[in-house]
């Protein structure tokens, strides 16, 4: 029983950490960069709920316009700093990058001061537990789950199906092509960004709900943990970021289970090194070699 | 004569100068083959090139030349065939190896170190013909010194032989394309190869300078008695220098020969110009 | 071609070692004259730290153009060695050899996992080699965190000697130029920048890729260990927070401002960064997003950095005064890179 009870809290970690892995992954499949800012992203996304909330905004609004204003957010990113950089060496984006996730972090720090808000979890989801033949279940867990398999069923459609997805698709593959096929190239790669950070939004908004607290320093780790599971999965695949979110928050509840909580980070960057070391495209990236 | 078509009789000898016949030839290449995700690139490519011979190899785009060139240089590790250099094989050996058992080479998108002078380009060529170490090089021994200053000097030397010696100290990337090309073939040169492949090294250049790549290209053959392959599309240098032709199609040796023969091949000529041009 | 005065070579070394002998000389008599503040004082030292992680990252980042983003992770290793040897051997030897050793123990430490990161992490590029160096840094803290007995944990290992004076902070800057200079001009840096340049075209000229680009990860790394220790015998005491991913960034940060490739450009922008708090203490709060914004600002407007790939030369100033110019002709920067 208990081993059904750490099976349901990792993939409630997990499908937290494959929403967001899956906006690395699209930022990486189409303009080829580590966008190290979308970590912070989630913690904006987080104060903007938590704000709100305080507020007395309704819980649902309050949700919609930090899901809004973390799509804003990504696009002006995508704007003003991204944008004149793209046919500028990859090293200078990749800081670019760095230094972009930095001022976030700061400026939170500025703003909101440095210590952790705790969230106000129990006005988006009822603190209410289920219990099912000894195991407990919360209905964090239960809407956690529910909400990311929803919005990443959404993600495919959207890609698979429509005229836009199809762009993205054909961005990624060739972006000068794509351009000569009269794909409008800089729209494409700002829906990508503003999808991606949707997702990150209502990441954010589940995540800070199982903490629950928000500090100017949760996009990092939790950041850095997704990309492990966006790299796991294979860099640029939609299905790949979903399965390695899983993988990671599964390793995770694993090794606290286990009793070794303070390894537990060491342990997803060991994943992370030994999967770039193996297999670096991951299970289900492709292989890309320069031209000689 | 013109109307059998030379389908690749295994392994050649056709290229080899007269001069060169009574030594072992520098490359020998058997059966050599790559397939790229089950797309046949080249296949069956059989060639011998004498000591000092200069050797071409030519056609249409996407033939596969470039490719030969990436397994010459163990770039791509061929699925089938061998490749002896001088004798020995050189599978399982990385590129730089290779370089150092004798193989030098320039690209078709020209790749110089940008950021650095002319004269450091051609030094870094040297590099394997210096030997002293780390601690050399902090502590400024004699050593340092000593090949520092014969590397310089032979740096010096090798570009005089395009008349560079006055851009020592720009910076590669400034230089005007036709000297890029050239100075790509210095650095390759520096490495004291045996065996220089040129990956179309005329590209881009006017006639008036083709004309004088071409009597360079033969200086160096003669300076430095070395075998030369080259990539070209440029017929009338293939044509003026080449001592031996190979075409290939497909992925695949077409004809084999002197330039007069492959001139006449009409297998060739449809190759190039398609059906209605071979008659 | 017009005939050029230059200084011979064993004279511009004269010149140089006569230079850097007055320099830290004269700055230790003024530190023992008392001529600054505590405070003052305090940042000098700091800055010294500060000049060799920037200028040992510029190697990797600016000679051999890859992106690492776990310098401090080199550093914490320097510098936990280095201070364990300073507790250990405290008293034991005269403190001129101890405090000689520790920097080399702590140098050696830092470089040995520098081979060890460097040879998987080096086999990838861009933006994988930078999480994957980035991933190694933070297992090494969270080492240091969870091996107490060894490290003192996050309550943080204490009583460190402090050795750290201004000679020897200096000292070590200079030895640190010294021999990054030396060796980015040999055939060694040469191959150095020909990887940065153009890695394909590097290989084909018979540059063995892993030995050079592990062995710049290694020299490197030994000098951010140094580092590493200097800071310890400067604190006194060593906590992993002060070793963490956004330690990596400021360093990164002062490499990128001062111009990838220029070691002068590292330790200028490493002096500025570290002095300003201290001329702005009103804007003490605004420190980090000001570097944020610079950080962007320039990547933006000029990626190669405040000062490129330009390097000063002293001797170099005074042949130009002896050719009657006295400034160098800016030649034209190099063209566009072909990738």
């Amino acid at each position: 029983m208990i081993i059904f009870q750490h099976l349901l809290n990792g993939l409630r970690l997990g499908s937290i950490y494959a929403l967001i892995a899956l906006g690395y992954s699209m930022v990486y499949g189409i303009i080829k960069l580590l966008n190290f800012a979308h970590g912070d992203i989630i913690m904006v996304g987080g104060y903007i709920a938590l704000l709100l909330i305080g507020a007395q905004v309704s819980p649902v609004i309050a949700i919609l316009l930090s899901i809004l204003g973390c799509m804003i957010l990504a696009c002006v990113i995508e704007k003003v700093a991204y944008k004149p950089l793209r046919s500028a060496p990859r090293l200078s984006l990749l800081i670019t990058a760095i230094g972009v996730s930095y001022l976030l972090e700061n400026l939170a720090q500025l703003i909101w001061g440095a210590d952790p808000r705790s969230f106000p979890s129990s006005k988006i989801i009822a603190n209410v537990n289920f219990s099912l033949g000894g195991v407990t279940i919360s209905l964090t867990t239960i809407v956690t789950i529910v909400v990311a398999v929803i919005s990443m069923i959404i993600l495919n459609l959207l890609v698979q199906k429509t005229k836009m997805g199809k762009a993205m698709r054909a961005v990624s593959e060739d972006t000068g092509a794509a351009q000569l096929m009269g794909i409008n190239v800089n729209r494409t790669i700002n829906y990508t960004f503003a999808i991606g950070a949707a997702l990150a939004g209502i990441g954010a908004i589940l995540y800070c709900c199982s903490v629950p607290q928000v500090k100017p320093t949760t996009g990092y780790l939790l950041g850095i943990k997704a990309f492990v599971a966006a790299v796991l999965g294979g860099i640029g695949s939609i299905p790949g970021a979903m399965l390695g979110g899983f993988a990671i928050g599964m390793a995770e509840v694993i090794v606290n289970a286990v009793g070794l909580s303070s390894w537990t980070d060491a342990v997803v960057y060991l994943v992370l090194i030994v999967v770039l070391l193996v297999k670096p495209t991951g299970f289900m990236g492709r292989s890309m070699n320069e031209k000689v | 004569m013109n109307e059998q078509p030379k389908l690749t009789p295994v392994p050649s000898n056709a290229f080899i100068p007269p001069r060169d016949i009574d030594k072992s030839p520098i490359l020998e290449c058997h059966h050599l083959g790559i397939d790229f995700g089950g797309l046949v690139a080249v296949d069956d490519f059989n060639l011998t090139i004498g000591r000092t011979e200069i050797a071409g190899l030519i056609g249409p785009n996407g033939a596969g030349k470039t490719t030969v060139f990436n397994m010459l240089t163990n770039v791509y590790t061929p699925t089938r065939g061998t490749i002896l250099l001088d004798g020995k094989e050189t599978r399982g050996l990385k590129t730089n190896q290779v370089c150092k058992r004798g193989i030098a080479r320039t690209f078709q998108n020209i790749r110089l170190f940008n950021d650095m002078t002319v004269i450091n380009n051609v030094l870094v060529g040297l590099s394997n013909e210096m030997s002293y170490n780390v601690a050399a090089s902090i502590l400024r021994l004699p050593s340092y010194w000593k090949a520092e200053r014969v590397a310089r000097e032979r740096a010096m030397e090798l570009l005089s032989i395009f008349g560079m010696e006055d851009v020592a100290d720009v910076k590669a990337g400034a230089l005007p394309y036709g000297a890029q090309r050239r100075l790509e073939i210095l650095r390759a040169l520096a490495t004291n190869p045996s065996l220089l492949l040129l990956d179309e090294p005329a590209a881009g250049m006017n006639p008036s300078e083709t004309e004088d790549l071409m009597a360079n290209i033969r200086k160096i053959r003669d300076m430095f008695h070395i075998a030369v392959l080259l990539i070209e599309h440029d017929m009338n240098l293939v044509m003026g220098i080449c001592e031996g032709i190979c075409v290939l199609n497909y992925g695949k040796i077409i004809a084999k020969g002197v330039p007069e023969e492959i001139k006449n091949d009409p297998v060739v000529i449809e190759a190039y110009l398609g059906k209605r041009g071979a008659k | 071609m017009k005939h050029e005065r230059t200084i011979p070579t064993p004279a511009k070394y004269l010149i140089n070692t006569v230079l850097t002998v007055i320099l830290l000389a004269g700055g230790t008599m003024l530190m023992n004259a008392g001529a600054f503040n505590r405070a003052t004082t305090a940042i000098i030292q700091q800055i010294g730290i500060y000049i060799i992680l920037a200028v040992s990252l510029n190697m990797v980042v600016g000679y051999l153009g890859q992106l690492p983003l776990g310098h401090s992770g080199f550093m914490a290793v320097g510098a936990y060695a280095g201070a364990l040897f300073w507790k250990a051997t405290q008293g034991v030897m005269p403190s001129f050899l101890t405090i000689l050793l520790g920097l080399i123990v702590a140098g050696l430490a830092a470089a040995l996992f520098g081979v060890i990161i460097g040879i998987p992490a080096l086999r990838l590029k861009g933006d994988y080699l930078a999480i994957i160096t980035l991933g190694f840094s933070e297992i090494i803290r969270i080492c240091i965190i969870n091996l107490p007995n060894i490290t003192g944990g996050t309550p943080g290992l204490l009583n460190i000697p402090k050795y750290s004076g201004f000679f020897v902070v200096f000292a070590s800057v200079a030895v640190t130029c010294y021999v990054i200079h030396t060796i980015m001009h040999s055939r060694h840096g040469r191959a150095i920048l020909s990887i940065r340049d153009n890695e394909i075209a590097a290989d084909a000229c018979g540059i063995n890729l892993t030995y050079y680009k592990v062995f710049t990860f290694a020299v490197s790394a030994f000098f951010a260990g140094v580092a590493g220790a200097l800071y310890a015998g400067y604190q006194g005491s060593l906590f992993p927070k002060s070793f963490d991913f956004m330690a990596s960034i400021n360093i990164l940060v002062m490499v990128v401002l001062g111009g990838m490739g220029s070691m002068l450009g590292s330790a200028v922008a490493a002096t500025v960064l570290t002095a300003l708090p201290l001329v702005m203490q009103s804007l003490s709060e605004y420190r980090m997003v000001i570097y944020s914004l610079l950080l962007i600002i320039v990547m933006i407007f000029k990626p190669s950095g405040l000062m490129g790939q330009y390097d000063f030369s002293f001797t170099g100033i005074i042949e130009n005064i002896m050719n009657g110019r006295l400034f160098r002709r800016k030649k034209k920067a190099g063209g566009t890179k072909n990738e």
